[in-house]
């Protein structure tokens, strides 16, 4: 197993008391597959891999396990882990405007990876980089690497992102909603790169978003979470046709869908998303949920598995 | 009967609002030693007609110019060039004391949901607004029970009137901007992406709400969006918009199985569909590059730098929007090519 996240739980110490973001988490991912973490904001599907990656902000705590390769990465010190950040596995952003230095050509802010990772020269540095944007579809490469991020447009931006994240050829890719601040368009450019990178590479992959269609395309297998704990995981074929927990099949049933037209009201899931600062005792979904009865409202469902390669976190039986 | 059911069968029924070759330029000042202002072309000659009841959907990209021409109808843009006629009444540019009496007719539902409403308002406050601008006669009591009765409309409880709008979750905004826009009872409302903003589960209660909404006061809706699922689902006839040029416009059921335009093929075909052995199949049209920019369009076709029809005559002539029927338009010279 290539990552393997156990019971992490993740806290964030704010004046309104403390807010649980991530409870109680466990995830894998194989070498060379994708895992899909589909969720609403404040569902903690971010948080998950923040806290993996040693980027929470001051007032926040995790415990738990991360274990990467078979080591135990969670709580290393900042020189151990920056390591392994960007080289054994790599995060992009959605903005890829904020995580981009405005004030540096992209040269310089490629090539310092590979000059503090690699111990290479510059000149080296600056060959490989420019493979990069080769191979992440930038056009002109030798003369866009000498230019600033404010000079490329938004799915260029993207790209330079990806080969930045990819210089020192990582096992792990994590990509937390790469395409939500772009245009369908170019959305499809970047899933299919993403897709064809991570066959070539034979590198795995994690895919962030609340977007079941960018889900849908990419993944081996699908984690939903909600209200900071994963509801259900199964392979996407299983998620997408035969979903377990009311959740998943409430978000699937309130999609419009392009390829159907239908002039009836959508299945809205009704209410609203839960306060992580005030959970319910019970299931977090219980109070949006059709299916509730007395026992989810007062007792919290472990994740059981209910199939191979299956789990779900329901008193229900079964959902037809 | 629904709108476009009114408007295929051609019955006497007059357009609600009748748009034709409008234009909104912003002037952009460039060059460094010699100062001159170049037209920046947001809107480049859009021209339709919308009758009661019915839903326009707009579609485009970032840039295409539909936030734009929205404002430009409303006259919150002042229009560079055409005609907005509202009821038969020319309003393309008319001052905002003159166009004061149109407002209440016409309504607009923004994105963003908190941006859009003061923080220092209490909610009561902010739906009641148009109405102290509109309706000064009403007494504070009346007021305040047209609030009250709205938003129960809307799903909000009554007794929330004095609440400010940070105590409330996105979707709740939403609705509170969608009273304020209703509490005129005004008969068109422009919907600039009114759920990009929200949650995926959030989203469909306030699509539905929106055509609950329209289905009770008969409400025409123009709905902007870049979200092409969503439109098909909510409009009657959709416009797909490219760099402020219409490249085609039909009624939903034509345009989604019978696109004949290349950049409405390739919107289409990008957008993901949430059925794994679907994506699997689906043979994607990849759109190569970005879109130019809208300083320096290219000449001709708009659309020709990234259209894999593209031939010479794109570059030299611009395509007029041509009949494929009755009800359905697009501007292509090569559109009857598969």
């Amino acid at each position: 197993m290539l990552l393997e996240i156990q019971n992490l739980t993740t806290r964030f110490s704010t004046p309104e008391g403390e807010v649980c973001a991530v409870n109680n988490v466990s995830l894998q991912v194989e070498a060379g597959q994708c895992l899909g973490v589909v969720g609403e904001s404040g569902s903690g599907k971010t948080q998950v891999f923040m806290s993996m990656m040693g980027l929470l902000a001051k007032n926040g705590k995790t415990e738990g396990i991360v274990n990467f390769n078979g080591r135990q990465i969670l709580g290393l010190e900042i020189a151990e882990l920056n390591r392994l950040r960007g080289v054994e596995f790599s995060m992009i952003f959605q903005d890829p405007m904020t995580s981009l230095n405005p004030y540096l050509r992209i040269s310089r802010q490629m090539t310092e990876v590979l000059v503090e990772h690699r111990g290479i020269s510059e000149k080296e540095a600056a060959a490989k980089a420019i493979e990069l944007l080769h191979l992440v579809g930038i056009p002109e490469a030798e003369k866009r690497f000498r230019m600033y991020p404010h000079e490329f447009s938004g799915g260029m931006r993207q790209r330079a992102m990806i080969a930045m994240a990819l210089l020192c050829e990582p096992k792990l890719l994590i990509a937390d909603e790469p395409t939500t601040a772009l245009d369908v368009t170019v959305q499809a450019q970047i899933l299919d790169l993403i897709a064809g990178l991570g066959r070539k590479l034979d590198m795995a992959t994690v895919l962030i978003t609340h977007d079941l269609g960018v889900i849908a395309g990419l993944s081996d297998r699908v984690a939903v979470m909600y209200g900071g704990r994963v509801v259900e995981e199964a392979s996407v074929h299983e998620i997408f046709n035969s979903p377990q927990h009311p959740y998943t099949k409430g978000l699937l049933e309130s999609m419009p869908r392009l390829d159907t037209s239908s002039d009836k009201a959508l299945h809205a899931i009704p209410g609203q998303p839960p306060d992580l600062q005030a959970l319910p005792a019970g299931c977090s979904f219980e109070p949006r949920c059709n299916y509730a009865f007395a026992r989810c409202h007062a007792e919290i469902p472990e994740l059981r598995t209910i199939g191979e390669g299956r789990v779900k976190a329901c008193h229900l039986e079964q959902i037809s | 009967m629904s709108g476009a059911a009114m408007n295929q069968t051609e019955t006497t029924q007059q357009p609600i609002l009748s748009v034709r070759d409008l234009k909104v330029y912003f002037p952009i000042i460039a060059g460094g030693l010699i100062r001159r202002t170049i037209p920046l072309k947001a809107v480049d000659g859009v021209s339709f007609d919308l009758y009661p009841g019915e839903t326009l959907g707009v579609v485009g990209e970032s840039g295409c110019g539909k936030s734009t021409l929205g404002r430009g109808i409303l006259q919150l843009l002042e229009p560079s060039g055409g005609s907005v006629v509202w009821l038969g009444h020319h309003i393309e540019g008319l001052s905002a004391t003159e166009m004061k009496k149109y407002r209440k007719e016409l309504q607009i539902i923004f994105q963003d949901p908190l941006a859009s409403l003061n923080p220092r308002m209490t909610i009561g406050d902010i739906i009641a607004e148009p109405l102290t601008v509109h309706n000064p006669e009403l007494s504070v009591e009346e007021r305040k029970q047209r609030v009250r009765e709205m938003m129960e409309q809307v799903g909000l409880l009554p007794l929330m009137i004095n609440r400010y709008p940070h105590e409330f979750s996105g979707g709740q905004c939403q609705r509170i901007g969608v009273a304020r826009a209703m509490i005129l009872k005004p008969r068109l409302i422009v919907c600039d992406e009114p759920v990009s903003a929200l949650d995926v589960s959030i989203q469909a209660q306030i699509v539905n709400l929106i055509k609950d909404l329209q289905d009770t006061f008969g409400l025409s809706l123009i709905f902007i969006s870049h979200d092409l699922s969503i439109v098909r689902h909510i409009s009657h006839r959709i416009m797909v918009l490219y760099l402020g040029n219409m490249m085609e416009v039909a009624d939903k059921e034509n345009l989604y199985a019978n696109p004949r335009h290349p950049y409405t093929k390739a919107l289409i075909s990008a957008v993901p569909l949430p059925d794994p052995e679907l994506e699997k199949q689906k043979q994607r049209l990849v759109l190569e590059g970005d879109l130019p920019s809208p300083l320096s369009p290219p000449s001709g076709c708009v659309f020709r730098t990234r259209c894999p029809l593209a031939r010479e005559k794109c570059a030299q002539e611009k395509p007029e929007m041509t009949d494929v029927n009755g009800a359905h338009q697009v501007a292509c010279h090569f559109w009857q090519q598969r």
